[in-house]
């Protein structure tokens, strides 16, 4: 029973917090949004404190429920297992805790957390660690099969489906990626859930938590024949059958063993001994018992989605060949609007590349820069940081990037625009052009004559820094290729005009 | 001689075949309800035999069939059928064609030594003589365009070529060329100080031209002088373009052109017949806008949105013929269907034509057919994919345009959609720097950066318009 409804609810999670990573169409994430934001690690980095007071409550009441049905990595472990498991039963074994990994771990985690090493926060983080599996390697292939059905829809003349680029749009963190998902299925494949009880700190953690959990496994010694099948089916391996003893630990609650034990000696209940339960061997009044707990399992879990839903709320002719732009070496790095600053990006993202999968206009990209990497920038070959947009804001489960108003945004300055004289049309071409200030949002770009001594000579942009948003409309359409005449440079704290 | 006995014999194992077969069917109609069936599919799609409508020519008497036959557009052979093909006319397609519209009752054929890459005359004599001279008129013009063809002899020589080509002893109807074109002077150089005018009234007078007349477009200067000195003159007959938009938004269409009202009434006053070029303008009134073709279709279901528009050049008393380039059978079946005989419109069609009129007034389409002597752009935009996507939206009455509307969120999202499939993100109107490259290669003399940025404002405005 127990294992039925972690697998269910694990399921629903899973499923939605994947999509969360690959609907870029940002449908998702209007009902789906709060799943990332009950996460541990962003729960943390935002200071969340109503998730991270209901998920600690949480492991204190039921114990490790969090790893086994919220945690999009650990779920992602217990498939890769289970499919394992098809081919070979009931192969785990009892080890011990590699308890001195465990707690190195977790202090790497909390003293990179306090000295600000974000990238070694987010590598960490198991939520962080599924994003970009999800982001890097998922992502890609939902849009390649949409654009196979963007291709019927146009050919039926259908508008349900439409094409969407597909590209790497960071190297080193699509190498992280893959190695994490690498590394995950040999754990997973050979012995479960090796990394979620020894490698990721907030296993670790919610473990020390939950060794004092209200609700916890027990098994009932007198009707115990030591048959041993409760720890071959323990993915955790923290069943001790011939000690009688559970690591809870390292117990995730996934319910395995109470359904693997034909002798019902094993039960979810709260008993401190584990010895008082030979008074309680009616089993219509364990059944009861049992009801009454997963209502309350599932009845917790709901209660704390349902809390944080609305914590949400608040909150022929012949074409000329186009040459692709070139990314400008900017001298500080662009951070996407509702970032406040790099130290706020810097301190608080946590890499998951939710914000890169969800934007639409091509700009977020994983950072290559090792004290930022997998951090999101900005850039704008590809497109610009549109005014009605505020979609990566919204999604940001960690407080990187705050919620912000399409008005808010649209007197954010988070940049300001540069000319580069050399390139510029005019100047190269002596053809009138003002596309910049043509599409400049803020009607920062004004045309002024190249010559100031004469007004007739052929105009050129002036920017007003004062007003500049630093959207990068001017960059992307400027028609300079591939180096634009002119480019955002990134502000490291970001005001509003 | 023998040829005219063959076509006589045939015509009468026709209508002797045609005759019983009507006969049985009376016979075995009302026995038969099959019978019956199959007759009114015939009915729909065949016009009927001598219910013509004729106007008379208050010149000559002349008995003109309301349909004329306009020759600029023959078939031609192989599937190639634009006009910079360069395949010859199909014979036997236009053989076809004319015989089964003298069959008919139509008896006007308009040509001119410049239709169809110069062929049309010739082609158009071998088809018409094969039937009795007295079947048919003839039209055709002197079409001096070129400098070279604007000396007296040279004229005379495009006028006596007509009557060669043509395999005729004499003209019926003679026009002055496009009068207009290139304002007043031009006029004068191709017909008063060559004294060609004065020829041809002479020719008129020895019976080679049996009406005179002209052809008009553009400066209405040149309209109005020939109108005034009709006295001289003696006009049997003007040719003007007449249709429902022309009537009255002939202005809106391009500045230099002149409201068909006023030519019209001009023509009028002075006891001038009028034929009608055009009656489709160019073919938009057959091919209307979605919207607009369904409200006709509402109105009348059982004819086709171009029958509207021949109805409607034709109501007008005093015009004598309304001219079709018919390339295709069905063109010409369908025009036949509207004039035999002739339904004129009422009074409450007029308004419902002229209300459709000022809807297509609205619609503003950019007139761009596609030809793509823009491109390349040197900044690589996709000129004529913006524009035919623009306009495809526009006619189909699927530009999202109104926020409120409950079709606007659709529209929007397929009109987005629709670009990015048909023209490249980096082709868009937004890359359209403005260096004005493209302009003057334009035939249609479009403002190609000017509306180019329009629909770059528009798109922008769709996106911003994200609700989601």
């Amino acid at each position: 029973m127990i294992r039925k409804v972690r697998i269910t609810l694990a399921t629903v999670f899973f499923i939605f917090t994947t999509l969360l990573f690959l609907d870029f169409t940002g449908t998702i994430r209007h009902w789906m949004g709060w799943m990332a934001k009950i996460q541990f690690m962003p729960a943390i980095l935002a200071v969340n404190a109503v998730v991270i007071v209901a998920l600690i409550l949480l492991t204190l009441v039921l114990g490790r429920v969090y790893c086994s049905v919220i945690c999009p990595l650990g779920i992602l472990q217990d498939t890769i297992a289970k499919i394992h498991n098809i081919k070979k039963k009931n192969r785990y074994t009892y080890s011990k805790a590699i308890s001195w990994l465990r707690y190195t771990m977790l202090i790497i985690m909390i003293a990179a957390f306090f000295s600000g090493l974000g990238s070694l926060v987010a590598l960490l983080d198991p939520y962080g660690s599924f994003g970009r599996i999800a982001s890097n390697l998922i992502q890609p292939i939902y849009e390649l099969v949409n654009n196979m059905l963007a291709a019927i829809a146009q050919h039926y003349d259908s508008y349900a489906f439409y094409n969407v680029d597909v590209w790497i749009k960071s190297m080193p963190t699509f190498i992280i990626a893959v190695s994490t998902l690498v590394i995950l299925i040999v754990l997973a494949w050979r012995n479960g859930r090796t990394y979620c009880n020894t490698i990721c700190p907030v296993g670790t953690f919610l473990g020390i938590l939950s060794r004092f959990s209200w609700l916890k496994i027990h098994i009932e010694k007198d009707k115990c024949v030591k048959c041993g099948l409760c720890t071959k089916g323990c993915k955790a391996s923290c069943i001790d059958f011939k000690n009688y003893k559970i690591d809870y630990s390292r117990c995730v609650v996934c319910g395995n063993c109470i359904d693997k034990c034909h002798k019902d000696a094993i039960h979810y209940n709260h008993n401190k001994t584990g010895e008082n339960t030979e008074r309680e061997s009616n089993k219509s009044g364990d059944s009861i018992d049992t009801g009454k707990r997963m209502f309350l399992l599932s009845a917790a879990i709901a209660t704390t989605a349902a809390t944080l839903a609305q914590n949400k709320k608040k909150v022929d002719g012949g074409l000329a060949v186009i040459v692709n732009k070139v990314a400008p070496e900017r001298q500080t790095p662009l951070t996407p609007p509702g970032s406040i600053s790099a130290e706020n990006m810097a301190k608080h993202c946590t890499g998951c590349q939710l914000c890169v999968s969800e934007c639409p206009n091509e700009i977020l990209r994983p950072s290559t820069d090792l004290s930022h990497l997998m951090q999101p920038i900005m850039s704008y070959e590809r497109g610009y940081c549109r005014i009605e947009c505020t979609r990566c804001s919204h999604v940001c489960p960690t407080g990187a990037i705050k919620p912000i108003s399409r008005s808010y945004k649209s007197s954010l300055q988070r940049g300001h625009a540069v000319w580069i004289k050399k390139n510029c049309i005019p100047v190269t071409d002596h053809k009138s052009c003002g596309n910049c200030a043509r599409h400049c949002p803020a009607g920062a770009i004004t045309m002024v004559p190249v010559n100031p001594n004469d007004e007739k000579s052929i105009m050129v942009p002036a920017v007003n820094e004062a007003i500049c948003i630093g959207c990068g409309a001017c960059e992307n359409l400027c028609p300079a290729r591939p180096f634009s005449a002119i480019y955002v440079e990134g502000h490291e704290v970001h005001h509003t005009i | 001689m023998k040829d005219s006995n063959k076509i006589n014999r045939r015509k009468f194992l026709k209508v002797f075949g045609v005759g019983s077969i009507g006969a049985i069917a009376a016979m075995t109609g009302c026995k038969n309800p099959l019978k019956k069936n199959a007759d009114l599919y015939k009915e729909q799609v065949e016009p009927p035999k001598g219910k013509m409508t004729y106007r008379i020519n208050p010149h000559t008497n002349d008995k003109v069939s309301i349909l004329g036959f306009g020759m600029m557009r023959l078939p031609l052979v192989g599937s190639d059928q634009s006009l910079e093909s360069t395949a010859p006319v199909d014979q036997v397609a236009l053989n076809k064609l004319v015989d089964y519209a003298i069959d008919h009752g139509v008896n006007y054929f308009d040509t001119s030594p410049a239709y169809s890459q110069g062929n049309s005359e010739s082609a158009t004599g071998k088809a018409l003589h094969r039937h009795s001279r007295n079947k048919y008129y003839v039209a055709t013009k002197l079409s001096n365009f070129d400098p070279s063809t604007q000396t007296r002899e040279k004229s005379i020589e495009m006028f006596n070529d007509s009557l060669k080509y043509l395999q005729v002893d004499y003209i019926d109807y003679y026009l002055l060329h496009a009068i207009g074109m290139d304002g007043m002077d031009s006029f004068k150089k191709r017909y008063i100080d060559n004294g060609i005018l004065d020829f041809l009234v002479e020719k008129r007078k020895t019976g080679k031209i049996r009406n005179l007349g002209f052809s008009y477009h553009g400066d209405v200067k040149v309209f109005d002088w020939l109108v005034a000195n009709n006295d001289k003159y003696h006009w049997d007959f003007a040719q003007i373009e007449l249709n429902y938009i022309d009537w009255k938004h002939a202005k809106e269409i391009n500045d230099i052109n002149t409201d068909a009202e006023y030519l019209y009434n001009e023509l009028d006053k002075n006891g001038i017949p009028a034929i009608i070029m055009e009656p489709l303008l160019g073919g938009r009134l057959s091919n209307l806008p979605v919207p607009l073709a369904n409200e006709i279709k509402k109105r009348d279901p059982e004819h086709s949105v171009a029958s509207w528009a021949f109805r409607y050049a034709a109501s007008p008393k005093d015009v004598l013929t309304v001219l079709s380039g018919m390339t295709y059978m069905e063109h010409l079946k369908d025009n036949l269907l509207s004039y035999c005989p002739l339904k004129p419109l009422t009074d409450s069609d007029k308004v419902f034509l002229e209300d459709i009129a000022c809807k297509m007034m609205e619609i503003k389409t950019i007139p761009c057919n596609n030809c793509k002597y823009c491109m390349p752009c040197p900044y690589g935009v996709d000129i004529p994919g913006i524009f035919v996507h623009y306009n495809k939206c526009q006619n189909e009455g699927l530009m999202p345009q109104n926020t409120r509307s409950p079709n606007y969120n659709k529209y929007r999202r397929e009109f987005l959609i629709g670009m990015d499939r048909s023209v490249p993100k980096l082709r868009q109107a937004d890359h359209c720097i403005g260096c004005g490259q493209c302009k003057p290669h334009c035939p249609q003399s479009i403002d190609i950066p000017k509306e180019l940025q329009n629909i770059d404002v528009f798109v922008e405005q769709l996106k911003e318009n994200n609700n989601i």
